[in-house]
């Protein structure tokens, strides 16, 4: 049963993302950013806010789905080697259709190749806990970006051109528009699927691996099964953002596009606290203040965005670890549904 | 197997003496690593980023014309205080929480080390010239530089001395004091918020000596930071903490395995080797402890 104010803030907000291109069509680009970055703090926020196991590895998802997206959309009409060869020079020319066909069959692999991959490399790395995992899950992304700079087929060292959009569409503003909406889809699945998860049985197993993944094993809940699950839907989506993002950019380099522990592996966690580990609502906060404050401040401060981003990081870890969502909790308890006993927060206040 | 390095295994020599030599560099900012975790219980990302650092101080003094081999004893004073004020700074605040985030805090003190050395000292691969030359062996076939040998023997004493200043001192017994209960030393009288802060210098000291050593064996980049992060928890894992002999043999091992892989894989795929490594300890000591039930803590 949704409620009627909830129905009318989501129609509300899908309202605003249909027309959000038209109303601020100068802004596409960073309209398909926040959507893209959104999706990879709530699909974070799964694995390290819901789950407790705190990963820099998301990364190697997106960058997988990248170049697994590119690869396909160029591998299914023309010789993927010939075509990373000539680099930025286009022997090979889409067609309209073909392009299309390329990126939908290449968004589809690089959903299920990466899901496929964190299942299968989930039951070595989830057995790992709290900060072995979180150094493994950061050494398997600058590992995979390494790796992915010395393999010709995809470019190595010098990147790898993904097709360019179609010619024979006239319309200037057709990219900007299908970016923006293939990100505004991929986000609209991303929260029905994680608001779904919120509502079930398998959120309430997440949180009990985080808050006792001992007590949870002895209740009889298979742990390791449904941690996997967990990581495998982060990776599915993670996989189809890095592919929509290689499309937009347009160019994909090993470690600083794709791999690219040092931007997104840290903004995606960056997010995440900021809006508030563990909430619904707090990844899609988070995202959206990023990135406004990133696009406000980082040309204002052009050379000392990464001493800023630093310091954001500090700031945050130490003195807002809840974040956004919690500061808020802690203030308006009532507004979350938190009943609260007068008589036990003033004994509480006496203890102290 | 059509590797070069089978087909002449004086290569083999070559590369492991090149190995035991880097091994033994990074089994001192592995050290580094072991003392604060132990005492502090943190995990410092930007380890590596200190080490780089220490060797932009020797590179500078190097540019000021002095020899860079002073840089092992005038970096380790400089980093000190700045191993004290980063304490201050930051790290007292995230001594007794979470792991987690005292990874996530050093990540970000890493970023920022980072962009500032790239502003001050530039994107450039520097390195700093000790003019020491080179020792041939075995009919001129396997060349070893001198600065080499001269930084593990700097890294030997400096550890050595490190070993016996903690046994002996006042500061030491307090620092291994703290390390086995904090709440008992502080009972009985010992300033745990200075011992942390002395334990903290001391680690960015140590990064300082081996940054210094770096720079004039192999070569200063400011990005190039987190793989001495990586190394140094890896041979920390490997050899446990407070177990020095251990971590001195993983080191060395650690550089062997970095220099054969450099022969047999290339020399792009060094770092990412270096990675996987990491990855594939973890998951290996993982699965060792899964068949008792435990899991690595």
């Amino acid at each position: 049963m949704m409620k009627q104010k909830d129905l009318i803030l989501y129609s509300g907000l899908i309202i605003l993302g249909l027309a959000a291109p038209y109303l601020f069509s100068a802004f596409k680009v960073q309209l398909t950013y926040l959507c893209v970055l959104i999706v990879l703090a709530m699909t974070w926020n799964l694995q390290g806010g819901e789950m407790g196991y705190n990963t820099f590895g998301n990364i190697l998802f997106y960058g997988l789905g990248m170049y697994l997206t590119a690869s396909v959309q160029v591998g299914m009409f023309f010789p993927l080697a010939e075509w990373t060869e000539a680099g930025g020079e286009k022997t090979f020319v889409h067609t309209t259709a073909q392009y299309f066909q390329g990126i939908g069959v290449g968004l589809l692999v690089s959903a299920i190749v990466p899901a496929v991959i964190a299942g299968a490399i989930g039951y070595a790395i989830l057995g790992l806990r709290g900060h072995y995992f979180a150094i493994c899950t950061l050494g398997l992304g600058i590992a995979a970006g390494e790796i992915a700079g010395g393999i010709e087929i995809i470019g190595a060292g010098q990147g790898f051109t993904t097709p360019p959009f179609p010619a024979e569409i006239v319309d200037l503003e057709a990219r900007g528009k299908f970016f923006y909406f293939l990100s505004l889809a991929l986000l609209i699945g991303t929260f029905v699927f994680v608001k779904y998860i919120y509502g079930s049985r398998f959120r309430l197993i997440l949180n009990a691996i985080r808050d006792n993944e001992d007590k949870a094993e002895a209740m009889g809940i298979q742990t390791m099964k449904y941690k996997i699950v967990g990581w495998m839907c982060s990776a599915f989506f993670c996989g189809i953002a890095g592919g929509i993002m290689g499309g937009l950019i347009g160019y994909i380099d090993s470690t600083d596009v794709a791999f690219d522990g040092r931007e997104m592996g840290v903004f995606m966690v960056l997010m995440a606290i900021l809006g508030g580990k563990g909430t619904l609502w707090g990844p899609v906060i988070g995202a959206t203040l990023f990135h406004f404050f990133k696009e406000g401040l980082w040309t204002l401060i052009l050379g000392w965005q990464y001493v800023a981003l630093g310091v954001l990081i500090v700031v945050i870890v130490i003195y807002f670890p809840e974040g956004l969502m919690g500061w808020l909790r802690e203030k308006y308890p009532e507004r979350f549904g938190e009943v609260i006993d007068e008589k036990d927060r003033k004994a509480q206040v006496e203890l102290k | 197997m059509d590797f070069l390095i089978f087909k002449a295994p004086i290569l083999m020599v070559q590369a492991s003496m090149d190995g035991i030599l880097i091994g033994i560099l990074f089994a001192l900012i592995a050290y580094g690593m072991a003392l604060q975790w132990g005492v502090m219980n943190i995990i410092n990302i930007a380890q590596g980023d200190l080490v780089i650092l220490g060797g932009y101080i020797a590179y500078t003094i190097y540019l000021w014309g002095i020899h860079p081999a002073w840089g092992v004893i005038i970096s380790p004073i400089i980093m000190f205080f700045v191993g004290w004020a980063l304490y201050k700074l930051v790290i007292n605040k995230v001594v007794d929480r979470d792991l987690f985030i005292s990874i996530l805090a050093t990540f970000g003190i890493a970023i920022v080390m980072q962009q500032l050395m790239n502003f001050i000292f530039g994107a450039d691969v520097v390195v700093a010239q000790s003019e020491y030359g080179t020792t041939m062996l075995f009919d001129n076939s396997v060349t070893l530089p001198n600065s080499k040998i001269f930084s593990a023997f700097i890294s030997v004493l400096y550890a050595v001395a490190l070993v016996i200043y903690m046994k002996k001192s006042r500061l030491g017994r307090a620092i291994r004091a703290t390390a086995q209960n904090a709440r008992a030393a502080k009972i009985l009288g010992v300033d745990t918020e200075k011992v942390y802060a002395a334990t903290f210098g001391i680690n960015a000291a140590l990064c300082g000596i081996a940054g210094a050593l770096i720079s004039i064996t192999l070569t200063l980049h400011p990005y190039v930071g987190l793989p001495y992060t990586v190394r140094s928890f890896m041979i920390v894992i490997v050899a446990g903490l407070g177990n020095l002999p251990a971590v001195a043999v993983s080191g060395m091992g650690l550089g062997l395995f970095e220099e054969f892989a450099d022969y047999i894989l290339g020399t792009e795929f060094r770092i990412g080797a270096v990675f996987l490594l990491l990855v594939l300890i973890l998951v290996y000591r993982r699965f060792k402890l899964s068949r008792k039930r435990e899991y690595l803590k």
